[in-house]
């Protein structure tokens, strides 16, 4: 079943024209990588599957629902979509516990025990339930991402958005933040992530999404695609990052 | 001719003090009030609520605030609303601090990072939600040390509201003045009274300061 559905998606900056006409149906369960060179519009795409970003022409639905950046749907959307950024975004001023069981408590209106007991569960599951009480900055990076994850799953997302969240961390810190994504792969979430990981993109990854010039140029089985590149395109990219 | 010792001129100076700072504090309150009011509608995407709040801003920034009471004192009441000094002085005080204040808050919140709004977007908190639990925290934090810096500014100004006639620190030194012809000194304690006043804020801006920037 198809959770994810884009079609002939056209995506704007003024005269820019980022976004030419993308297809893409995502199944329950897939863990897609979107790669391409910077400026392909991989994080555009991504953002208009949450509706952070508003597409000109074409459709995309979510669970069956259309996706829009009216704030009504978005905050619909919320509940179906989970995303987690580069830069983790954590909220400073408050611990990583509260970080967790904001939106729970006041978006699903959950009860304060209710969300504490979410809220401890998905740090564990991220292995930093010792942390609850810890301000963000006190948290290396792998860390503050790990929290942003266990965030966003508190709110039970059918897909996990991935927006290079391993790019602003130190070499040594990437492992556990994909770790953490591996063991949700296994788990059955879905996701969908923009990244230069392309181990992960082989070994984790169920399918490989090339983008190149604001289209889809190649996509499959992520070890046939990897190995085998078809186009010019990506033989060019995959001897840039190896 | 009345005598005035310096126990006089200064109990003078001292219980016109009281309407300075109530003065201040008026202002301050208002402009506070309004000043909240213009930072919500500015931060609502709506292009005619900024528009609104933008032509507010330039109009009492760009204008001295000297001509703000006489049009609020005189103008008000050639228009047949009678005003008071002490209310044509709170008015055009509240205008004044309002200006300032809703350009320096919306400078604090910008510099809270666009990531902080797309990730609460993104678990689903409302604007109003967004605003209260994740931005305005941060953003308070922030502008404390500049809104208490500013307070300065408003304390300075309600000097001004003597010139329509409204009897506080300034309009008393004057009229001291007038009385024993002793310019240097009176004025002399009319400044130092103000300097007590406006020292201490600007003392406790730059600790708030401080304080911020360690815990950054």
């Amino acid at each position: 079943m198809s959770l994810v559905n884009l079609h002939q998606v056209h995506k704007y900056y003024g005269d820019h024209h980022v976004l030419k006409g993308i297809d893409l149906v995502i199944k329950a369960g897939e863990v897609v990588s979107i790669i391409g060179k910077s400026g392909s519009g991989k994080s555009t795409l991504l953002r208009c599957i949450n509706g952070l970003e508003q597409y000109q022409e074409g459709g995309i639905t979510v669970d069956g629902k259309e996706v829009t950046t009216e704030d009504i749907q978005v905050r619909r959307l919320a509940l179906s979509v989970g995303m987690i950024f580069q830069n983790f975004n954590l909220f400073p001023h408050m611990t990583v516990g509260e970080n967790v069981m904001l939106a729970p408590t006041i978006v699903l209106k959950k009860s304060k025990a209710e969300a504490e007991a979410t809220a401890r569960a998905m740090l564990e599951k991220v292995g930093l339930a010792e942390k609850f009480d810890s301000y963000p900055e006190k948290l290396s990076g792998g860390q503050q991402q790990r929290v942003a994850i266990a965030r966003a799953l508190a709110m039970s997302p059918k897909v996990l958005l991935c927006d290079e969240i391993t790019s602003a961390l130190d070499p040594e810190l990437v492992g556990e933040v994909l770790k953490v994504l591996e063991q949700l792969a296994k788990e059955g979430i879905t996701l969908v992530l923009v990244t230069h990981e392309m181990n992960f993109a082989r070994d984790v990854g169920s399918r490989v999404v090339f983008m190149h010039q604001g289209k889809v140029w190649e996509q499959g089985d992520p070890k046939t695609v990897l190995s085998n590149p078809q186009t010019d395109e990506l033989k060019q990219f995959m001897g840039a990052v190896l | 001719m009345i005598e005035f010792s310096n126990y006089d001129i200064l109990r003078n100076l001292l219980f016109a003090t009281q309407w300075t700072i109530l003065l201040s504090l008026a202002a301050f309150i208002g402009g506070t009030t309004v000043a909240l009011t213009l930072t919500a509608m500015r931060l609502t995407r709506n292009p005619a609520m900024q528009r609104i709040v933008k032509i507010y801003v330039e109009l009492f920034q760009g204008t001295p605030l000297l001509m703000q009471m006489f049009l609020c004192f005189f103008g008000l009441s050639m228009l047949g609303y009678e005003i008071s000094a002490w209310g044509a002085a709170i008015l055009s005080l509240t205008f004044f601090t309002s200006a300032f204040l809703v350009e320096i808050w919306r400078g604090c919140i910008d510099t809270l990072p666009k990531g902080q709004w797309e990730a609460s977007r993104c678990l689903g908190l409302s604007f109003l939600q967004t605003l209260r639990f994740i931005i305005l925290p941060q953003a308070i934090r922030v502008a404390t040390a500049p809104t208490v810096g500013f307070s300065v500014q408003v304390i300075k100004g309600t000097a001004l509201a003597s010139v329509i006639g409204f009897v506080e620190l300034t309009k008393v030194g004057t009229m001291l003045n007038n009385a024993t012809f002793e310019p240097f000194k009176i004025f002399t304690l009319v400044a130092l009274i103000y300097f007590m006043l406006c020292y201490p804020l600007s003392l406790y801006s730059k600790h708030l300061e401080k304080k911020f920037n360690v815990s950054r």
